[in-house]
């Protein structure tokens, strides 16, 4: 068992004739995903690294059965891409994309938000893997090991960290899921949170927050009533001043919220072990397992 | 992206927004001038910067001047102007150093019966934009919003259908805003929803909107930021940038594809990605630091970016110490690690640097580092490289 993707999810990618999105399929094929094939419009017919090519998602999923999408469209096309995906019946739609303009996904949102059997994960994320089975995004495959830990994060790299201090404390992950930087994203903590809790294979969860935004407060107040499994935390940005976005389009203090100082309170008063260093973020996950 | 007001009340004039006629002078015979021209009893002058709190905000070396004042003649419009233009002004929000004003606004007075404040934002729980409104106008928003929060009224709205007439009258009414004043208010509020989308903003601020002595709603004053992401498709919009008013260093690594923030400590950081970022930050905090800067050199990026990156660190002279922190994944170890050798050739090292190393390649990466000329502290995990950087920096 495993969140979201396994070892049989059939996978796309749209925009896979550009450079990147040619050099991830790459990287997933490697991994030993099921790549079945790739969506650029006016390209179809095509082959990239010996996939098929085709001009629509809903061809795809036709002729190969594909379940799954990577999408790696310039940001103006994007939400476009994600739609084709839904309307087409994926149901994993994974958006790696960065720079997307909020109002796109606000549109976006309005469409997936009621839809219990489509799972938008990102824009700007680095994607979902269950490790030894399945990877659709661009995180280094390697530093990954099959086992009880569910990972989230909004951040990439300190994903990779948080997975190496993991590994190299003989701790393994069931599935690892970059939500992603921006304001308005597919899926929150919450949607995770339910999916961690009913999966067999998962029996801790370790999630990476960020400033900005609420949703690790909303996140906390929904472990406190509903998630039985032990849960370690890190929130990046104590130090972050306010009104500069940090990188990440989402990652702002604005109007004197969003800080570090009230996610680890809600996280704290949650019952969940915060991790204070990012140095500390596997050991913490161990902490909260032996409690 | 911030504009500011002079720019913003002409992109809500645009869009049928009702504000104060004003005229924007860069000399002081211009603000004469423009007082002239509005032909009023009274004029405002008020400075032009990217930061708020311009009212309450003094000249460096003039404390007696304010940012924004009343002037009741020509000679008073231009003595102001003359006051403040090229000068620095400090308020809450620019630092000790203040910013420098390169031009002013001349605005007619108005007869103003009543003040309050309306501010648009995207509500993330929600996923749509958000229009708030309060009786509470002329205050810090954020101060109405922890002391009396009851007093700050919210309509989300759709950005294809707009605000709806029933919700604009369901405002008024929280707002005791009635008679012709209703119709007024009508006009204000889904006009400046309409510009929040069609501009693809992500803040627009009206503090205060007043209510003039005959009904009408006129913005005061206006704020706009733009969602950076969506200027790919507002070429126009992206020319009003003023690269003035930014952070010169931020300005640079921009143009090189990084994201910097300066900060005030004495430790420079290199870092990938946005997380790992303020994590470096942080950890250099809890063991006793201070992080000079936030940098995420990305994903993508070559060695001419990188060397570009440590350009960038080097030049600031609080900087006592770096710490690279990398954790491969697309980005390569080699990349780094071939970058800190050019880094050194092009610019030199006069400041101690500690290495992390981790992830994708780290092996080659440590190699090359191991093998070249340059003086590194090597770490093997954060909590070492902490130490080691902080020590460094004495």
């Amino acid at each position: 068992m495993s969140i979201l993707i396994n070892k049989n999810t059939r996978v796309i990618c749209q925009g896979i004739t550009g450079k990147v999105g040619e050099f991830h399929t790459k990287g997933c094929l490697e991994y030993g995903t099921k790549m079945v094939g790739g969506v650029t419009p006016g390209k179809g017919g095509q082959k990239v690294l010996d996939l098929p090519v085709f001009d629509t998602v809903i061809e795809a999923v036709e002729k190969e059965g594909a379940d799954a999408t990577m999408i790696f469209v310039p940001p103006a096309f994007t939400a476009d891409a994600i739609l084709e995906a839904v309307d087409a019946g994926i149901k994993v739609v994974i958006a790696i994309t960065e720079g997307v303009p909020v109002l796109d996904m606000v549109r976006v949102y309005d469409v997936i938000k009621d839809r219990d059997d489509v799972r938008l994960v990102g824009p700007n994320c680095p994607g979902v893997i269950t490790p030894d089975e399945c990877k659709i995004g661009i995180m280094p495959g390697y530093i990954h090991k099959k086992g009880p830990v569910g990972v989230m994060s909004r951040s990439g790299t300190l994903t990779y960290e948080a997975v190496w201090q993991l590994s190299e404390l003989g701790l393994g992950q069931s599935t690892c899921v970059g939500l992603g930087g921006d304001p308005i994203v597919g899926t929150s903590f919450i949607d995770l949170l339910k999916l961690y809790e009913a999966d067999g294979e998962t029996e801790a969860i370790i999630m990476m927050g960020e400033i900005g935004g609420t949703a690790e407060e909303e996140a906390a107040a929904f472990a406190k009533e509903h998630v039985t499994k032990p849960m370690a935390a890190f929130i990046a940005g104590r130090t972050a001043p306010p009104g500069k976005r940090m990188g990440h389009a989402g990652a702002i203090i604005s109007g004197g919220k969003g800080t570090a100082t009230e996610k680890i309170a809600a996280l704290e008063y949650a019952g969940i072990e915060v991790a204070q260093s990012p140095a500390d973020m596997g050991a913490a996950v161990k902490r909260a397992m032996s409690r | 992206m911030k504009i500011h007001e002079y720019q913003a009340k002409e992109l809500l004039r645009r869009a049928k927004v009702a504000v104060p006629e004003s005229i924007v002078a860069r000399t002081p015979a211009e603000a004469a001038a423009a007082f002239k021209k509005l032909a009023g009893e009274v004029a405002v002058v008020k400075a032009q910067i990217h930061a708020g709190g311009r009212g309450k905000g003094t000249i460096k070396t003039n404390p007696d001047q304010r940012g924004v004042q009343l002037v009741k003649s020509a000679d008073e419009a231009e003595k102001v102007a003359k006051n403040i233009l090229g000068h620095e002004l400090v308020t809450i929000q620019t630092g000790p150093d203040g910013k420098t004003v390169n031009q002013v606004l001349v605005e007619a007075g108005c007869n103003i019966a009543r003040e309050l404040y309306l501010g648009i934002v995207i509500d993330r729980a929600v996923g749509l934009p958000v229009l708030m409104a309060s009786s509470e106008g002329g205050m810090n928003i954020e101060d109405v919003a922890a002391k009396t929060p009851e007093l700050i009224f919210k309509e989300h709205f759709d950005p294809d259908t707009g605000l709806q007439a029933y919700q604009v009258r369901k405002l008024c009414h929280k707002l005791a805003i009635t008679g012709k004043s209703v119709r007024s208010a009508d006009a204000f509020m889904r006009s400046l929803c309409k510009l929040f989308v069609e501009l693809d903003c992500s803040l627009v601020e009206i503090n205060p909107l007043v209510v003039s002595a005959e009904g009408d709603l006129i913005a005061l004053d206006a704020k706009i930021t733009f969602d950076d992401n969506a200027m790919i498709r507002h070429a126009d919009l992206a020319e009003l940038r003023d690269i003035a008013e930014e952070d010169p260093a931020e300005v640079r690594a921009g143009q090189a594809g990084l994201s910097y923030v300066q900060l005030e400590g004495n430790i420079g950081c290199l870092v990938n990605g946005a997380g790992l970022a303020m994590s470096t930050m942080d950890l250099i905090k809890l063991h006793g630091g201070e992080p000079a800067n936030f940098l995420d050199v990305g994903g993508g990026a070559q060695v001419d970016q990188v060397t570009e990156a440590f350009r960038i660190l080097l030049a600031d002279k609080n900087v006592k110490a770096v710490l690279v922190n990398i954790f491969g994944g697309i980005m390569r170890c080699t990349t780094i690690a071939n970058a800190v050798v050019e880094a050194y050739k092009q610019v030199g090292f006069n400041v101690p640097l500690v290495v992390r190393l981790e992830g994708t390649e780290v092996a080659e990466g440590r190699k090359i580092l191991s093998e070249s000329d340059v003086d590194i502290i090597t770490a093997t995990d954060l909590t070492d490289a902490a130490n080691k950087v902080v020590a460094a920096a004495g």
